[in-house]
């Protein structure tokens, strides 16, 4: 019985700091900072939500993470399906060297860069703005969108295209109506890799966008806790809004999302 | 992932026009298909060169540099050969944090590593109800973003009211119950190792439980008749394995720890004393905090080689075997 006892403590130590984050956010203040830990929260209260909420450009930091999150997911998506199309279906020359070119791409040291990058921004006066942002996010998730979606695409057995051809459709008719349906579900798992990377992004959003009306979630977290002190009731609710979209989104795509992120970046 | 097999573009040649007449399959129609893939990855290729291509260039250039805040604002430039490399490659600062990074890294990835692959030996062990149990245990930790994590274990760790503290002192440590653990560079580290490998071993442990489950159940069966014992069986059948998986996430293992830059800076930022910069947070604080951008583009420059050397060897593993593949 030695494996379920171990697989229960591990299963509380993974969980703990999820529920601690949670069940401090709803906690009254003097449960929170008690001399002894409130380990279940009986006087549930609501009041640090308001307080992240009402907290200074909350929601413009909302809108700002969901524009730059959804827009580099839609756009990686489409610019990536085109060469996941063209790398699984049409033979080229140079076409190993563009996979392998993607692959190193999808290693690129970003965190390192950020000065760089920064001097570039600059240059181009396009500070604290979401355009750059949005445009970088979508390079940083592009090679493993591309990557992952030429290995749905080439899952889709060519006998079915073909047979729309036949049957009148134009190749890009083909695609559309046939292709793209069947792809539904990678372009899900894989969009949730893209969203998830932009919406935790921190490096270059830190050095970028040094404005609070051009800040991200991330950034607007980590600068919480030093705004509002030692208010942690107030800062796990700010960590708990910011948490929630992933961990939903990835209970609910559990299951593709281990195999998706395999396929994609271990092995390209 | 599978590589498909190819064949020539189109079986049967694309003739039909969406107006449904045959259309001529006459030479500027061969050359517009041949330029297709060409055409079909232009922008992926483009906005790679020109978001990920040209800060690398630039990097490189700025490296070269004297540019500090006086430059900076005058949109100056003022090359300076290699007086940026001289200057890091020789103050003690820069190697002292090179050994730090590659030590952090090392720790890191074989705590994870270790770890990792008994939780996900566990999770095949166990029976379908209790593994359930545990793997969704372990994605909720896997999809807690970076900086909501790190914001919770600053609050674990919290030096009054932290739940930590409250336990290492009813433990009978009673030193521990008003412990600044961002007050000096190892316990600072000892967060920061914590929250990363608890955050990592998700995604090793599941992925292994992943790979073990298409070994053969022949394999062990064989195994068992020829009077292997556990341990023999671990070692004959199972690692043989899961050897490529193992040395495929160590690689990304190292490559995502060496530059765990957002868990250090939203931590401590590098602190205290800058006792807990790695690589890449130096390489911004030289840069962007004291604002010698052309000091920081060469560190960061460093960085990126010395991050190449690290995996080049599993580099040219991938590499050879992707092209034998194709």
């Amino acid at each position: 019985m030695w494996p379920n006892a171990v697989a229960v403590v591990l299963f509380i130590g993974f969980v703990f700091p999820v529920y601690w984050m949670f069940a401090t956010a709803f906690k009254p203040t003097g449960d929170i900072i008690s001399e002894n830990p409130v380990w279940i929260p009986t006087d549930v209260t609501f009041e640090h939500f308001k307080t992240a909420v009402e907290a200074d450009h909350f929601w413009t930091m909302v809108g700002n993470s969901l524009t730059v999150t959804l827009l580099a997911v839609v756009f990686s998506l489409i610019i990536g399906l085109a060469s996941a199309f063209a790398l699984a279906r049409m033979r080229f020359k140079g076409r190993k060297g563009f996979i392998i070119g993607f692959m190193l791409a999808q290693m690129a040291p970003w965190e390192v860069m950020v000065i760089a990058i920064y001097m570039i921004v600059r240059d181009a006066d396009m500070l604290n703005s979401l355009v750059p942002l949005t445009l970088f996010y979508m390079v940083m998730i592009l090679p493993f969108t591309l990557l992952t979606l030429r290995g749905f695409v080439a899952a889709v057995p060519r006998e079915l295209e073909e047979s729309a051809m036949v049957d009148g459709c134009s190749r890009m008719q083909a695609f559309r109506r046939v292709i793209l349906p069947l792809l539904a579900p990678g372009l899900m798992s894989t969009s949730l890799f893209g969203f998830i990377t932009a919406w935790n992004e921190f490096p270059l959003v830190l050095v970028l966008n040094k404005e609070a009306e051009a800040k991200t979630l991330p950034v607007w977290l980590s600068g919480f806790q030093t705004a509002f002190g030692d208010d942690w009731g107030a800062t796990m609710a700010a960590a708990s809004l910011f948490a929630i979209p992933i961990l939903v989104l990835f209970v609910f795509l559990q299951r593709r999302a281990v195999s998706g992120l395999t396929d994609g970046a271990v092995k390209g | 992932m599978t590589v498909q097999t190819e064949r020539p573009p189109t079986g049967p040649p694309d003739v039909v026009k969406t107006d449904g007449r045959p259309g001529d399959p006459g030479k500027p129609r061969e050359r517009a298909r041949s330029l297709a893939p060409y055409l079909l990855l232009l922008p992926a290729l483009a906005a790679t060169l020109v978001f990920l291509g040209w800060p690398l260039v630039n990097n490189g250039m700025l490296s070269f540099q004297n540019l500090n805040m006086r430059q900076f604002i005058l949109h100056l430039t003022e090359w300076n050969g290699i007086d940026n490399f001289k200057e890091v490659l020789t103050g003690e600062d820069f190697w002292r944090v090179t050994g730090r990074s590659i030590a952090f890294t090392a720790v890191n990835v074989a705590l994870i590593m270790v770890i990792g692959t008994l939780v996900g030996l566990l999770l095949a062990r166990l029976g379908k109800r209790m593994r359930t149990f545990l793997l969704v245990g372990l994605v909720l930790a896997w999809a807690m973003p970076v900086i909501a994590a790190t914001t919770v274990y600053q609050w674990l760790f919290a030096q009054r009211f932290g739940v930590v503290n409250w336990v290492l002192d009813k433990a009978g440590w009673h030193s521990m119950a008003d412990f600044d653990w961002m007050g000096s560079q190892l316990s600072t580290f000892f967060v920061v190792i914590f929250l990363i490998v608890w955050m990592s071993i998700p995604f090793v442990a599941i992925n292994l439980y992943a790979a073990t489950t298409v070994i053969p159940k022949e394999l062990y069966e064989a195994a068992s008749l020829d009077g292997a014992g556990a341990w023999k069986r671990f070692t004959n059948v199972t690692l043989p394995y899961l050897r490529p998986f193992l040395y495929a996430t160590t690689f990304l293992e190292i490559i995502w720890v060496f530059k765990a830059f957002a868990q250090v800076m939203a931590l401590n930022e590098g602190g205290p004393d800058r006792l807990t910069e790695i690589l890449p947070v130096y390489a911004y604080i030289e840069g962007m905090g004291n604002q010698h951008f052309g000091m920081g583009a060469a560190i960061a420059l460093l960085t990126i080689v010395i991050l190449l050397a690290l995996t080049a060897f599993y580099l040219r593993i991938v590499l050879k075997q992707e092209e034998d593949e194709l």
